[in-house]
């Protein structure tokens, strides 16, 4: 018994001992390229193209935090997690940033020791039927067979909003999205749960997605965002900041396509100026050059921009701003000030 | 004139312990003893290090805190409030429920068609062939995923049951309903049942809280009573045999005995059976046995099966041909030589080797993850590790469990080694 107890420390020291470096920048400099936790294939937000280049809003946060310190938005190695997998990676420093639909909660910021850098899509859980069940509230689904994620905070509030409305529930779980997908298209669940915006990407992807309704209840609050390991305060600072300053560039009008012009030479904008880095030392302050956000922003286009091409109405998966329009337009988007 | 001499005596050089094979062997083991300290202090202090650098402690606090997650198939009772120590005891129990129903079937399996690949007939002995080395050379994890594949897409979803011309109907008389989501049988119920008993521990185990059906203790105690009955009717069969050549028959006598006694009690206690019904999105009633647990039963069997059918195979085979021919001059039919002759000898061969079967088919039950049964990987070391971040621990008892688990079906295994095996006198 002492040697597997001790075989299985060693395999966590082993993995803890990788982690325990500290200076996740200069790794990453020295890598040459970003170790990017993903999600294993949520239309919209993390997929590979036809071409196996990865795509998506998730996805693109981690091109621009490539961009911003090494200069290159390619220079990514991308990997896909399942949500039991995915905390265990980023703590064992397998990746350098979990960009992978997370939900922010008291207990993942502090037990789990993640640092979660912001907020980058304001979701809540919710519920898709097919419409041949005829269900239209969330209260009618009592006795339903439910496929469900697990290891998600979409997992216990499942079991809250069942028993707060003291109806019962059999949950069947899975471990991928895409998993998910099969089983409740062979009807083997009645019901998927997840976060609304992965329920719409899934929708999108199906054969004939208005065959499906999702239901009008959203039963909480899910903001996803990307996180880093606890303790490195400094590459918690640049990540934050990557996603700040693709927020800030939509609110300031800063695009992909004027963002060399604005950057070329100081403007009458002192903030605009600021971020591109035409006028103070931003950029020293985190350790990186003067025009480490005009790159990050080059990449694939200011916050505005990465939702309407990955997400927004004119896409398959076709989600309204909602909560996730900027601040300026009645939505939680909001990047503190460049100074 | 003689000169004696002493040999030479020399008090202990320090070379001695390199070159004299008296201590050389001594040194060997306080050296390697060192070396084992010293890596597994190194690997602690490691462990312990880096935990720290983490921010983490080790504690197996988390085992009494709220759990707040579901699990579909429990054995005993549980919800959301429970604890997550109950979830870990929740996915123990299912991984002993698969555990021992596999190692069951995959005997069966294994000696049916160990027999029948020794068969004359060469159809019945190729297909046992085909079985073998179709399910021993493709991993297990694929056929679990493909059969519970075929499970989920080839049978039909609960609403296709419903209206007025089902595109599907529940089988053997509206009693057993087979959908993509499990199959649901009736189950057994009792108008005038006695109730449960609630056993509470103490202390620290207040967590192993479990009830007790009495009905089935009921049951269970007047079988008992009845097979001891039954040993002696034929004890006394055996006498009366000994005595004067004569056996009485005794198979209606004992038939009586066990059937009449149970009989009575479940008339007494008003048998019945519950039958599944469609209410709802699902079948209620009746007992509910998830393709999950079906799927990975079956796969778990019929692999393991293979095995177990070569290793049956061989230990007929390693029994002297010379034992069937004198069987067959005595008179005994095929089948009779077979499990009066052949088998108890071919055990003594076959049982060790049959212990690590168990053991895998044990094992490999954590492949469970991939279909989604809630064995004990997947709730103590799955949902509980990842909702409370205590990898270490976590995993660890996980490993502890199945090493437990291995222990016990070894020792239990050896013993019935022991009582089988040929005794020499």
């Amino acid at each position: 018994m002492k040697k597997s107890v001790f075989l299985g420390a060693l395999t966590v020291a082993g993995l803890a001992a990788a982690g325990a470096s500290a200076a996740t920048l200069d790794d990453v400099k020295a890598r040459g390229s970003l170790n990017c936790g993903v999600s294993s294939g949520l239309t919209g937000f993390s997929q590979p193209d036809a071409n196996g280049v990865w795509q998506g809003f998730d996805v693109a946060v981690c091109r621009a935090l490539a961009a911003a310190v090494l200069g290159d938005p390619t220079a990514v190695e991308f990997v896909p997690l399942t949500t039991q997998v995915r905390f265990t990676a980023l703590a064992s420093g397998e990746i350098d940033i979990l960009a992978r639909n997370t939900t922010w909660t008291f207990s993942r910021d502090t037990d789990l020791k993640l640092d979660f850098i912001g907020v980058n899509y304001y979701d809540g859980q919710g519920f898709m039927v097919p419409k041949e069940l005829g269900v239209t509230s969330a209260k009618d689904l009592d006795g339903a067979t439910v496929c469900i994620q697990t290891g998600t905070t979409t997992e216990l509030n499942l079991a809250d909003f069942f028993r707060t409305n003291n109806i019962s529930y059999e949950p069947i779980p899975i471990e991928t999205n895409a998993e998910a997908q099969q089983q409740y298209l062979a009807g083997a669940c009645d019901v998927f749960t997840t976060d609304a915006s992965g329920l719409a990407s899934t929708r999108a992807s199906f054969e004939n997605p208005s065959d499906h309704v999702i239901l009008p209840e959203i039963i909480s609050k899910e903001p996803l965002g990307p996180a880093v390991r606890h303790g490195d305060n400094d590459w918690a600072d640049i990540a934050r900041w990557t996603l700040n300053a693709l927020i800030a560039a939509e609110e300031l009008g800063v695009t992909s396509a004027n963002v060399a012009e604005l950057g070329a030479a100081p403007t009458s904008n002192p903030e605009v100026n600021r971020l591109l880095g035409t006028e103070g030392e931003l950029g020293a302050m985190i350790g990186l050059d003067a025009d480490w956000a005009a790159r990050a922003i080059a990449a694939g286009g200011n916050y505005g921009e990465l939702f309407e091409k990955n997400i927004g109405v004119n896409t398959p998966i076709g989600l309204a701003r909602g909560l996730n329009a900027q601040w300026t337009e009645g939505g939680l988007i909001y990047a503190p000030p460049f100074r | 004139m003689t000169i004696s001499t002493d040999p030479p005596t020399q008090g202990f050089r320090l070379s001695q312990l390199i070159y004299d094979t008296r201590y050389r062997s001594y040194t060997i083991q306080v050296i390697a003893a060192i070396l084992i300290v010293l890596g597994l202090s190194w690997l602690a202090s490691n462990t312990v290090e880096n935990l720290t650098a983490l921010g983490k402690s080790f504690s197996l606090d988390f085992l009494g805190k709220r759990s707040g997650y579901d699990i579909n198939q429990r054995l005993i009772e549980y919800d959301s409030n429970s604890t997550h120590g109950r979830a870990a005891l929740v996915g123990i129990l299912n991984t002993l429920l698969v555990a021992v129903l596999g190692c069951v079937t995959a005997l069966i399996l294994g000696v049916f068609f160990g027999v029948l690949r020794l068969s004359n007939n060469w159809i019945v002995s190729r297909l046992a062939s085909v079985y073998v080395e179709g399910f021993r050379n493709v991993p297990l994890l694929l056929w679990i995923i493909a059969i519970f594949a075929v499970m989920t897409e080839a049978t039909p979803s609960p609403r296709d049951f419903r209206g007025d011309d089902p595109a599907a109907s529940m089988l053997l008389g509206d009693t057993v309903a087979v959908t993509n989501r499990g199959t649901y049988v009736p189950e057994p119920l009792f108008a005038n049942g006695l109730g449960d008993v609630a056993v509470n521990p103490p202390g620290v185990f207040s967590d192993l809280y479990f009830e007790i059906s009495l009905d089935l203790v009921v049951i269970v105690l007047t079988l008992i009573a009845s097979f001891l009955v039954v040993k002696l009717v034929n004890g006394r069969a055996a006498r009366i045999q000994n005595a004067t050549g004569d056996r009485p028959n005794t198979f209606w006598t004992n038939l009586a005995i066990i059937v009449v006694p149970t009989g009575l009690l479940l008339w007494v206690l008003g048998f019945y059976l519950g039958y599944p019904e469609l209410k709802g999105f699902n079948f209620q009633g009746g007992t509910h046995i998830r393709n999950s647990l079906l799927a990975l039963w079956l796969s778990l069997s019929l692999y393991t099966g293979a095995f177990i059918a070569e290793i049956v195979r061989g230990g007929i085979q390693s029994v002297s041909k010379g034992q069937s021919e004198a069987a067959f001059a005595l008179g005994l039919r095929a089948n009779r030589t077979m499990s009066l002759i052949i088998l108890p000898q071919a055990m003594r061969v076959i049982i060790p080797p049959l212990i690590s079967q168990f053991l895998n088919l044990a094992k490999n039950s954590s492949l469970a993850i991939a279909i989604g049964y809630m064995d004990v990987r997947s709730t103590l070391g799955g949902i509980t590790v990842n909702q409370t971040g205590r990898e270490l621990e976590g995993i660890l008892l996980v490993g502890i469990f199945y090493l437990l688990l291995s222990l016990i079906i070894s020792t239990g295994m050896n013993w019935f080694n022991n009582r089988v095996k040929l005794k020499e006198r």
